[in-house]
């Protein structure tokens, strides 16, 4: 009988800081198992060798900001029988995806220092809006333990166990005194997909939304209490406006604010 | 007349996408190219309008593997612009986060990423095969170095818990010797790390560098100092841009930084080492000299054993910090803003990141400059690759290619960095 074959492993990356791939590398107790579960085929920051594909798994990190990446996302899904984004930028499309509230007018008056070097689309989009993706991990940046989980359920053929829950949820099952109600410290816990464990409020600041929004979230509703505590609407916008700002949530909550 | 060319097409092991170009007609290098191609994201454009207390968070997003370095760097030019000093036990708080960084950055490349090349492995798991125990212990150094960061900032990847004027919540003194245990542990397998690389056989190859790096009165430079060189230069941070200046080259998503009179300069561990080897610990400058370093060294492929004596510094310094610790009565300074520009610069372990913010009354960022490593050191990486390649032109290809890669590499370029942005003029009709 024919031995099994490893599953093939292929890590991209798209506009991005890097810090969602270097999560793997960060995995210090797990990294040489994986390698042994897998063939790291294309992981270039980890490996010059790059195998060609196809791939079992492709891991994509960054957003779409160039018509360079837009073909390149094509071929990748096209040579990737799963492909999970990873991070923020690649979910949601990142803090670079600010760029995608500027005013079409003010966009056409910036002209670069030398425009002809550089060819960037006016939007930073997520893997999504190219392809089809088969699993999302949420976070600026994501959570290993979280990567460790989903690669583990696929290589098994299950679904991954990530919660779907709040930051306000995991605060209370924690135990983690509110900040919004005790300290008056505006948060963003409640509309907040959990992720980080409810890192922000553990160490008395407010969520600021890394992890993006969890299902249903009534952001209107928390916006007129982080009124009542005082919180302006330039601040509300920008508080939902950063590393997922082009999530439609997001997006729409940040416009009712914006003046 | 024969021609050659050396194209490596997509750089590994270095954090994001780059090129290397080389051409060669007879005996002549006639072009060298290091390319990024890493898509720009123009932070210095939408840092605009945005409060600055939320400079350090959004600017941490341009590097995943050194966030406290542009926390740092941006608390400090906001501190400064507002006129605020975070000192005491706060401003040991913040050297004792940034060591984590460097253990955890260096011990990265130095085993991750560079040592690879010098062993003739692809990559470091492939080393592992060989090398067991020396990977484990590189992995065990690399995991401390985290869990220092995570102590202090919540977690090892775009921490939570910096801000101006200092932190969020200050651990207790118990919290803090929790991980002296390990950090004795990771000061051995450091200096064990650095008599290690010390026996790697290194290229012959070395060069009249301008280093620069900061440079302070009493300490190995993390935070805080002036700029200074090894040609003489020594200035405050805030009179950067006065002696430095960016230039655009068509073939790179990032700008090549140059000191206006004389061109070309390097940064990062070997630059430090440089500039302020008599600031070094005791255990570090004795680890430094059993792997043979004297106090100056012009090589760069050797900037592996400076990784490693960096390591041993960070892991003493550490220790001294906690030795010394009490837990300081707030977390943070309060900081009001006004009308006003500061200035930054600290020690990423890729070398100095100098950020520069004018806000307005309200805090509103009104514009920014941000300077990273990578982008120092992209004309100095290129003119080590023109010299390399000359010398050394009876190489095979493969090899070539290879050794081509490992110049590159001896920076430990952070191509993200770098390109985080274009430089953005307005032109309205």
């Amino acid at each position: 009988m024919a031995q099994k074959r490893k599953p093939k492993l292929a890590v991209w990356k798209f506009a991005s800081c890097d810090g969602c791939q270097l999560s793997i590398l960060d995995c210090e107790d797990e990294l040489l198992s994986i390698a042994n579960a897998v063939d790291i085929a294309y992981f270039p920051e980890a490996s010059r060798v790059m195998a060609k594909g196809p791939y079992d798994i492709s891991l994509v990190e960054g957003s779409v900001t160039t018509p360079h990446d837009d073909a390149r996302i094509q071929q990748i899904r096209n040579a990737s029988k799963l492909l999970v984004t990873i991070g923020a930028c690649a979910t949601a499309g990142g803090i670079q995806a600010l760029r995608n509230f500027k005013d079409v007018k003010e966009y056409a008056s910036i002209v670069y220092a030398s425009p002809q070097y550089i060819d960037s689309l006016s939007k930073s989009t997520p893997i999504s809006d190219h392809v089809q993706v088969d699993y999302q991990l949420w976070g600026c940046p994501i959570n290993k333990r979280q990567l460790v989980e989903v690669l583990s359920a696929f290589l098994n053929g299950r679904k991954p166990n990530i919660p779907a829950h709040s930051v306000c949820m995991t605060c209370k099952m924690r135990g983690i005194v509110c900040v919004m109600v005790a300290h008056g410290t505006p948060c963003l816990g409640p509309v907040t997909h959990d992720g980080c464990g409810a890192l922000c409020p553990s160490y008395n600041r407010g969520c600021y939304g890394c992890f993006g929004p969890k299902e249903t979230p009534n952001t209107r509703s928390l916006s007129e209490w982080w009124t009542r505590l005082g919180v302006n609407d330039r601040d509300i916008m920008r508080a939902f406006r950063t590393f997922n700002a082009n999530t439609e949530a997001f997006r729409r909550e940040s416009e009712i604010h914006e003046k | 007349m024969k021609s050659r060319t050396v194209d490596v097409d997509y750089l590994a092991r270095v954090e994001g996408e780059g090129a290397i170009h080389v051409k060669v007609k007879g005996n002549k290098v006639t072009d060298v190219q290091l390319k990024i191609f890493e898509p720009p994201r123009f932070f210095e454009a939408f840092l605009r309008g945005r409060n600055f207390t939320e400079a350090p968070d959004i600017t941490a997003r341009i590097c995943g593997i050194c966030p406290i370095a542009y926390q740092m760097s941006a608390a400090h030019a906001m501190e400064d612009a507002l006129g605020v000093k975070v000192e005491g036990q706060l401003r040991a708080l913040r050297r004792l986060i940034y060591c984590g960084e460097w253990i955890e950055s260096h011990a990265l490349h130095v085993f991750m990423l560079h040592a690879p090349d010098f062993l003739g492995y692809q990559d470091a798991i492939q080393m592992a095969k060989d090398y067991p125990k020396e990977v484990q212990r590189a992995l065990e150094l690399k995991k401390i170095g985290n869990e220092l960061v995570t102590l202090l900032g919540g977690r090892e990847i775009h921490p939570i818990n910096l801000k101006v004027g200092g932190f969020y919540k200050v651990p207790t003194k118990r919290q803090l010797a929790s991980i002296v245990e390990h950090l004795k542990w990771a000061r051995d397998a450091a200096v064990e790390s650095t008599r290690l690389v010390g026996t790697f056989r290194f290229p012959k190859f070395e060069q009249d560098y301008e280093f620069v790096a900061l440079r302070h009165p009493d300490e190995y430079p993390f935070n805080e100092g002036h700029v200074a060189s090894n040609k003489g230069l020594d200035i405050p941070v805030r009179d950067f841009e006065n002696h430095f200046f960016e230039e655009h080259m068509p073939y790179s998503s990032a700008l090549h930084s140059l000191h206006k009179e004389r061109g070309s300069y390097f940064v990062g561990p070997l630059a430090r080492y440089n500039v302020n080897f008599d600031r070094l610990s005791p255990l570090a400058q004795e680890a430094a000299r059993s792997a043979g370093l004297s106090s100056e060294c012009r090589n760069p492929f050797k900037s592996i054993i400076v990784r490693c004596v960096e390591m041993v510094y960070a892991c003493d310094e550490a220790l001294r910090i906690i030795d010394e610790y009490e837990m300081p009565e707030e977390p943070a300074v309060e900081v009001k803003p006004h009308a006003s520009m500061g200035y930054g610069c600290t020690e990423a372990p890729r070398g100095s990141l100098y950020h520069r913010y004018r806000i307005d009354d309200s805090g509103a960022i009104l514009d920014a400059r941000i300077v990273p490593p990578t982008a120092q050191n992209q004309r100095t990486i290129e003119n080590d690759l023109r010299e390399y390649v000359s010398k050394n032109l009876r190489l095979t290809q493969e090899k070539l290619t290879w050794q081509c890669e490992q110049v590159v590499r001896n920076y430990d370029p952070c191509i993200s960095c770098s390109a985080h942005s274009l430089k953005l003029t307005i032109e309205r009709e």
